[in-house]
C-alpha cells in the first residue's frame, strides 16, 4: 500500500483514474454534486434567502406554503431561509475543527513516527489517553470548560479527532522513516526536522485527505450533538443542532417541519462528507477499497 | 496468557493516571461553584466561602488533587449534588441499564451490518453493493437525537406500536430481582414474562437508533473481509470441487470473514457505549450517560469525574479482552506488551 | 392537531397476540388498584426526602410535603375559576389540634392519636428537635425560618409530651404563616438520633434518603433520578383518608415526551409542560388543565444599576419603552401569564404584583435613549438560565430584536445550571430575564428581597436607594392599616420611577391531568399534595 503512495501516479494519470471512478462508481459523483451545492449553499445562502434568518418574517408555527417552503418557527422565522443560513456556520466549524486537527495531528503522529523514542512515547500517550475518554462527553466537557462559544465547540471537535489523526500518520510515517526517498534525503545532509516537514509529511497528506473528509462528518454532527444540548451556540444564531432541538418539543404537538428540516440538512451533510471520504479512498487508494 | 494479561494491564496504567489528570483538570475548569450550590438560594458571599473551606475548595489544586486522589484509592468518588446519592453506588446501577441497551443495540448493528456487508460483497459493484453502501453511510449519518425524537414520535405517538418513553420498564412494573441488572436476563430467571415482555418493549426503539449508527462500520469491515476471503485460494478451490454457492458463502467464507468483524464490534461497543449519551437523554433511559449529561450541565464535578473513569477503566479492560480473544481465536497473532 | 387515538389495549391483543392475552387476566386483577394508584411525571427528581438538606431541590420539597406532617396547614378556599387553592387566610391543626395565640409566644396542643411511620407517638420533643434542627443547619430552612423571625433553639420549648411553646423574639405578622410552610417539618428525633453520628448530628447524611415523618405518605421505593413510589400511611389520623394508595412519580427529561404521555393516557398529571403546550391542550379539551397565577411572583428584566450603561435611569426608563410586551404575551408565553405592564403612573392599590406603567413605544425609547447620551446605542448581554430556556429564550430573542431597533445591540448568553445562582450572586451580568416569587404573599416581603438595598441575592439588579429602603422598613412593621398602604403604594411608585426591573407578566402555575383526576389544589410551593388527589373509573 505504501508502495502506491510513495510513487504517485502521473497527474495524467491521475485525471484519468479520477474519471473512471467517478464513472464507475454514481454513488460517489452524487456526493460530489452534494457537495457542491452544499458549498454552494454556504458561501452565498446567506445573501439569496428570501427573508432574514434572525427575525420574525410571518405569523408564527406556519406549515410549509408556497411563501414559507418549510414553515415558520415559533417567533415567526421562516425556517427555510435559517436553514440555508445555517449552512454556513456548521460547515465552517467542522472545516475549522479538522484543519486545526489537520495540522497538529499530523505533524504529532509524523513525529511520533518518524523520531520514535520520547516523541513517539509522549504523543503516543497523549492520543492513548484522549481515546480512553467517551469522545462526545469529553467534547461536551471541554466546552463546558473552556466557554460557551462557538471557538470552543470548534477546539473540542479538534481535541477529540486527534488521536485518530495523530494515530494514522504515525503509522505512515514509521512506514517511511527508512523508505528511499528518505534516505537520499539524508545523504544530501538534510537535518531530520527538514525531512519530516519536506519530505515525510508531504507524502502523507493524500492519505491524511481522506482521513479529513471522513472526519468532516463525524465533526458536523459533533458540533451540532453540542449546540443540541445547549452548548456554544447562542441563539438567534441559526444552526442546525439547535433548531432541532427548538423543533424537538413541538414535534409532539404537530409542528414537526421546525425540527425535521434542520435534521434534513444535518443528515444531508455528513452524508455527503460520508460518501465523498468513501469516494476520495477510492481515488487515491483503490486497494483499500473496503 | 495470565503473563500477557499483565504485561497489558501494566501497559495501560500510564493511560488510565493520564485519565485521572485531565479528568481532575477538566471538572476543576468547569465554571459554576458547587459552594455556591451548597449554600442555598439566599447565601451570603461569606456563606460561600465557609462552605468552600468545608468542602476544601479553597486549598491549592495540587492539594486538592491528592484528597481527590486518595478518595479515589478508598473507592470513595464523592457524592452528586443533583440526586443527592454517592456517585459509585449510582454508577453500579446505573451500568447495566447502559450495557443492556448497548449490547442490544449492538446486535441489531450487528445483524443489520453483516447482511448488509455479505450482500455487498457477493454482488460487489451491483446496485445492489451500491444501495447497501447509502443505506449504512445514512445510518451514520443521522444525527442520533433526531433520529430517536423521530422514532418516537411515528411509533408511539402515532402508530401507538410502542410503549410510551419512560425509561426500562412501563410504570407499573416494578423491576426483577437484582443477579445480572440485565432486565431482559433477570426476568427470564425470575420466570416473570411480563416483565420480560415489557422490558423488552421498552428497550426496541433506544436500541435500534442506536444500532443505526454503528451499521455501516460492521458493514463496511464484512464486506471488505468477505471479498478477501472470497478472493482467497481454499473459497476457489471449494467452488472448483463444486461445492454449492450457497454452501461456500455459508460454511466457508462467512465464518472466517467474522473474524475481523468479531474484533471490530468489540470496538463498537466502547465507542457506542460513550455515543449513546443523547439517545439515553432522548428515552429517559437511566443509563450513565445521561446521568453524565445532567450532572454536566448542573456543573455537578463529582458524577462527571465518576463518569469518565468508570469510561476509561472500561476502555482499557475492553480493549484487554479484545487483544486476548482475537488470541485465542486466532493463534497466528502475536501479542507484544 | 388531531392524531388517530390507538386503544393500547386493543392493539396489544391484535399485534402481539398470544402473549399479550395471556397477560389480561393478570392486567384485570391490577385494574382496581390502578384506579388507586397516581402517575405522576415530571422534569427533574427530588435530590433528598429531608427539605432540611443540603442543597435540597424544589421536587424534594414536594417529597418532604408527603412524606412528613407540620403542626399547621393551610384551610382551602375557591379561586376566581372556581378551582380549589390554599387558603393563605385561615390556619388550621394538621400535628396539633389547637393552640393559643399571645402577642409573646404561642403554644401548641399535640395530637394524642398521632404517631410516627414506624409506630413511635409525636411528641413535642419530636418537635422541638425538628426546629432546632432547621434553625442551625443553615442554608435555606434557616433562611426560611429566619424570615418569620425563628432564629433560635431558646425559642422553641416543650413543655410537657404534649404540649408545644415558641418564644417570639419580636411581633412578626410573618410567624404564624412561616410554621405552616413546607420548612418546619416534625421528624422522629428517636429515629433520627439512633442514626446520628458525631460529625453528623442532626442525621443530615441519614435523613437525606430516610425519611422518618408521621405524613400520610410512606416512601415504599426511590431510584434516585428515575422514580420515587409513595404507598399511603394506613395509620394516619391528622386528616380525612387519602383517596389514592400509591404514587408513582417518573422523570421525563423530554417535554415532548411528557405531553405524549399525557396526551395517549399512559400518564395521569404533571406540571412540567411549555406554555404552548399548555394553551393547545387547552383548547383540545380532552385533559383537565388547571391555570393559577402565582401568588407574589414577577417574571422581569433586571439592570444592573451600578454599572454602566444601566445606572443611568434614562437608560433602564429607554429599555422599559422598548421592550415588545404584546409578542412576548403572544409568543414566548402562549398567554399563560398575567400582563404586567400598560398600567397607571400612581399605583391605585397594594396588590403585587400589579401593572407598570409601561406600554411598547420605541419612539420614545429612542428619545430617552438620545437624552442619556447614547444617541448611537451600545453593546451589551442578555443573560438568563439555560435551565429556564423554555420560557426566557422566547423573551430574550424578542426583547434582543427590539433592542436592536433603538440601536442596542444585546448578545444573548445562556448560563447553565449551578452557575447561574453564582453568576446572579457576582451581580456583574448587565441585562438579565428572570422570575422571582415568594411564598408568604406581601408585596413588603417580595420588596425586601428584591428590592431593598440590602442587597440580597435576589435583588439581582443592584439596587440601592435609601427612599426605596424607608419605605420598605416601614411597611413591614407599620403600626396602621393607612400607614401600610401608604408606604406600599410609595415603594411601588418608586420602583417605577427607577425602573431598576422591568415587569412583564406574572406567571401561572399549570397543570395538566386526565379527567379523571380530582382533587387538585394550589400551593404556594407550587408543588403537589397528594392527599387530596382522587381518581374516578
Amino acid at each position: 500500500m505504501s508502495a502506491t503512495v510513495a510513487s504517485a501516479p502521473p497527474k495524467a494519470g491521475l485525471l484519468r483514474h479520477i474519471r473512471y471512478v467517478l464513472g464507475e462508481n454514481p454513488v460517489t459523483a452524487l456526493a460530489f454534486g452534494l457537495f457542491a451545492l452544499l458549498v454552494f449553499a454556504a458561501i452565498f445562502g446567506p445573501a439569496l434567502v428570501p427573508y432574514d434568518p434572525i427575525a420574525g418574517a410571518g405569523p408564527a408555527l406556519q406549515p410549509p406554503s408556497a411563501k414559507h417552503w418549510f414553515g415558520t418557527d415559533s417567533l415567526g422565522r421562516d425556517v427555510f431561509s435559517r436553514v440555508v443560513a445555517a449552512t454556513r456556520l456548521d460547515l465552517g466549524m467542522a472545516f475549522a475543527a479538522v484543519a486545526i486537527v489537520f495540522v497538529f495531528g499530523t505533524l504529532a503522529g509524523t513525529a511520533a513516527g518518524f523520531f520514535g523514542g520520547w516523541w513517539d512515547r509522549i504523543i503516543g500517550r497523549i492520543a492513548d489517553t484522549l481515546m480512553a475518554f467517551p469522545l462526545f462527553v469529553l467534547a461536551m466537557g471541554i466546552v463546558a470548560a473552556v466557554g460557551n462559544s462557538v471557538e470552543s465547540i470548534v477546539i473540542a471537535t479538534a481535541i477529540v479527532n486527534f488521536p485518530i489523526y495523530a494515530r494514522i500518520a504515525r503509522a505512515e510515517a514509521n512506514i517511511r522513516r527508512d523508505a528511499g526517498f528518505v534516505e537520499a534525503a539524508r545523504l544530501s545532509g538534510f537535518s531530520e526536522g527538514r525531512i519530516l516537514l519536506t519530505e515525510v509529511a508531504p507524502n502523507l497528506l493524500p492519505i491524511m485527505m481522506v482521513q479529513v473528509s471522513l472526519t468532516l462528518g463525524y465533526a458536523i454532527l459533533n458540533c451540532a450533538g453540542l449546540s443540541f444540548i445547549g452548548l456554544g451556540i447562542r441563539p438567534p444564531t441559526p444552526e442546525w443542532g439547535i433548531m432541532v432541538a427548538e423543533g424537538a418539543s413541538t414535534i409532539i404537538s404537530g409542528e414537526w417541519w421546525i425540527a425535521l428540516f434542520p435534521g434534513l440538512a444535518l443528515m444531508l451533510a455528513v452524508f455527503t462528507f460520508n460518501l465523498l471520504g468513501d469516494g476520495l479512498r477510492d481515488i487515491v487508494d483503490p486497494r483499500k477499497r473496503t | 496468557m495470565l503473563g500477557v494479561t499483565v504485561r497489558r494491564l501494566a501497559a495501560a496504567l500510564p493511560t488510565l493516571v493520564g485519565v485521572v489528570i485531565v479528568t481532575f483538570l477538566l471538572t476543576r475548569a468547569l465554571p459554576g461553584d458547587p459552594a455556591a450550590y451548597f449554600a442555598g438560594p439566599a447565601a451570603t458571599q461569606q456563606a460561600i466561602a465557609e462552605i468552600r473551606a468545608k468542602l476544601g475548595l479553597d486549598q491549592p489544586l495540587p492539594v486538592q488533587f491528592l484528597d481527590y486522589v486518595q478518595d479515589l484509592l478508598r473507592g470513595d468518588l464523592g457524592l452528586s449534588i443533583t440526586t443527592g446519592q454517592p456517585v459509585l453506588h449510582e454508577l453500579t446501577t446505573r451500568l447495566p441499564a447502559s450495557a443492556e441497551l448497548t449490547l442490544l443495540g449492538l446486535l441489531f448493528a450487528g445483524s443489520v451490518g453483516i447482511t448488509l456487508g455479505v450482500l455487498a460483497a457477493l454482488k460487489q459493484n451491483s446496485w445492489l453493493d451500491n444501495l447497501c453502501r447509502v443505506v449504512a453511510t445514512l445510518g451514520v449519518s443521522l444525527p442520533t437525537f433526531f433520529t430517536g425524537l423521530l422514532l418516537i414520535y411515528v411509533f408511539y405517538y402515532l402508530l401507538g406500536w410502542a410503549p410510551a418513553p419512560l425509561g426500562r420498564l412501563d410504570a407499573f412494573a416494578s423491576p426483577p430481582p437484582h443477579v445480572t441488572g440485565f432486565y431482559l436476563i433477570d426476568s427470564l430467571l425470575a420466570g416473570d414474562l411480563e416483565t420480560f415482555r415489557s422490558a423488552l418493549a421498552q428497550i426496541v426503539l433506544p436500541a435500534i437508533t442506536l444500532g443505526i449508527f454503528a451499521v455501516a462500520p460492521i458493514a463496511r469491515i464484512t464486506r471488505g473481509s468477505m471479498l478477501a476471503v472470497m478472493g482467497s485460494d481454499f473459497i476457489r478451490a471449494a467452488r472448483g470441487h463444486g461445492l454449492s454457492g450457497r454452501t461456500v458463502v455459508v460454511a466457508y467464507a462467512l465464518r472466517n470473514a467474522l473474524l475481523p468483524v468479531v474484533t471490530t464490534l468489540g470496538m463498537v461497543f466502547s465507542f457506542l457505549l460513550g455515543a449513546n449519551v443523547l439517545v439515553e437523554k432522548v428515552f429517559a433511559w437511566p443509563g450513565i450517560g445521561s446521568y453524565a449529561v445532567e450532572a454536566l450541565i448542573a456543573s455537578d464535578y463529582a458524577p462527571v469525574q465518576g463518569f469518565v473513569m468508570t469510561m476509561g477503566v472500561l476502555y482499557v479492560l475492553l480493549n484487554l479482552m479484545i487483544d486476548l480473544l482475537y488470541q485465542v481465536i486466532d493463534p497466528r497473532v502475536r501479542l507484544e506488551a | 392537531m388531531p392524531h388517530p387515538k390507538t386503544d393500547r389495549r386493543t392493539l396489544l391483543k391484535s399485534g402481539a397476540g398470544a402473549a399479550a392475552l395471556s397477560a389480561v387476566g393478570i392486567r384485570n386483577a391490577e385494574a382496581q388498584s390502578r384506579r388507586e394508584t397516581l402517575l405522576l411525571i415530571s422534569e427533574n427528581p427530588p435530590n433528598s426526602t429531608d427539605i432540611h438538606g443540603v442543597g435540597a431541590n424544589r421536587p424534594a420539597y414536594e417529597a418532604s410535603w408527603n412524606l412528613y406532617d407540620r403542626l399547621m396547614t393551610f384551610g382551602v378556599k375557591k379561586d376566581a375559576a372556581g378551582n380549589e387553592m390554599y387558603d393563605y387566610n385561615s390556619l388550621k391543626p394538621e400535628l396539633a389540634e389547637e393552640w393559643n395565640l399571645t402577642p409573646t409566644s404561642v403554644t401548641f396542643k399535640l395530637r394524642r392519636d398521632a404517631k410516627f411511620q414506624d409506630g413511635t407517638p409525636v411528641t413535642a420533643q419530636d418537635v422541638k428537635w425538628s426546629f432546632d434542627r432547621a434553625v442551625t443547619v443553615g442554608g435555606f430552612p434557616t433562611f426560611q425560618m429566619r424570615a418569620g423571625s425563628l432564629e433560635k433553639p431558646e425559642q422553641f420549648v416543650a413543655v410537657d409530651d404534649h404540649t408545644f411553646r415558641i418564644d417570639f423574639l419580636r411581633a412578626d405578622k410573618l410567624t404564624m404563616p412561616d410554621l405552616a410552610v413546607p420548612v418546619p417539618v416534625v421528624i422522629n428525633s428517636g429515629l433520627a438520633k439512633r442514626n446520628a453520628t458525631a460529625q453528623d448530628p442532626w442525621a443530615m447524611d441519614w435523613l437525606r434518603s430516610n425519611p422518618a415523618g408521621s405524613g400520610a405518605y410512606r416512601l415504599e421505593r426511590w431510584v434516585p433520578g428515575q422514580e420515587m413510589v409513595f404507598i399511603r400511611n394506613e395509620a394516619w389520623t391528622q386528616g380525612p383518608k387519602p383517596s389514592l394508595a400509591r404514587v408513582i412519580w417518573r422523570i421525563v427529561p423530554q417535554s415532548g415526551n411528557r405531553r405524549a404521555l399525557l396526551e395517549r393516557g399512559d400518564a395521569d398529571i404533571s406540571f412540567d409542560l411549555p406554555p404552548k403546550d399548555f394553551q393547545e391542550l387547552q383548547n383540545a379539551r380532552r385533559l383537565k388543565i388547571v391555570s393559577t397565577p402565582v401568588e407574589n411572583a414577577l417574571q422581569y428584566i433586571g439592570m444592573n444599576c451600578q454599572k454602566p450603561p444601566f445606572n443611568n435611569v434614562k437608560v433602564r426608563q429607554a429599555v422599559a419603552f422598548a421592550v415588545p410586551y404584546e409578542r412576548i404575551m403572544e409568543q414566548a408565553l402562549f398567554g399563560q401569564g398575567v400582563p404586567m405592564f400598560g398600567g397607571p403612573a400612581d399605583p391605585a392599590k397594594i396588590e403585587w404584583p400589579q401593572p407598570g406603567p409601561f406600554r411598547t413605544d420605541l419612539e420614545r425609547a429612542k428619545a430617552l435613549l438620545t437624552e442619556a447620551g447614547y444617541p448611537n446605542g451600545f453593546e451589551t448581554k442578555l443573560s438568563f438560565a439555560l435551565g429556564l430556556a423554555t420560557i426566557n429564550e422566547p423573551i430574550s430573542l424578542a426583547l434582543a430584536e427590539n433592542l436592536s431597533r433603538i440601536g442596542i445591540r444585546a448578545t444573548i448568553n445562556k448560563v447553565p445550571g449551578a452557575n447561574w445562582r453564582n453568576e446572579l450572586l457576582k451581580k456583574e451580568m448587565p441585562l438579565i430575564t428572570n422570575t422571582f416569587g415568594g411564598w408568604l404573599n406581601y408585596p413588603d416581603y417580595f420588596f425586601y428581597w428584591a428590592y431593598h438595598g440590602q442587597d440580597a441575592v435576589f435583588n439581582t439588579m443592584s439596587y440601592k436607594n435609601p427612599a426605596m429602603d424607608a419605605l420598605i422598613d416601614r411597611s413591614r412593621f407599620a403600626a396602621s392599616q393607612g400607614d401600610y398602604e401608604a408606604a406600599v403604594k410609595g415603594f411601588v411608585k418608586l420602583a417605577w420611577e427607577d425602573v431598576p426591573r422591568i415587569p412583564l407578566f406574572q406567571p401561572y402555575l399549570n397543570v395538566a391531568m386526565q379527567q379523571s383526576i380530582q382533587g387538585y389544589r394550589y400551593w404556594f410551593h407550587r408543588q403537589l399534595d397528594y392527599r387530596t388527589l382522587s381518581k374516578t373509573a
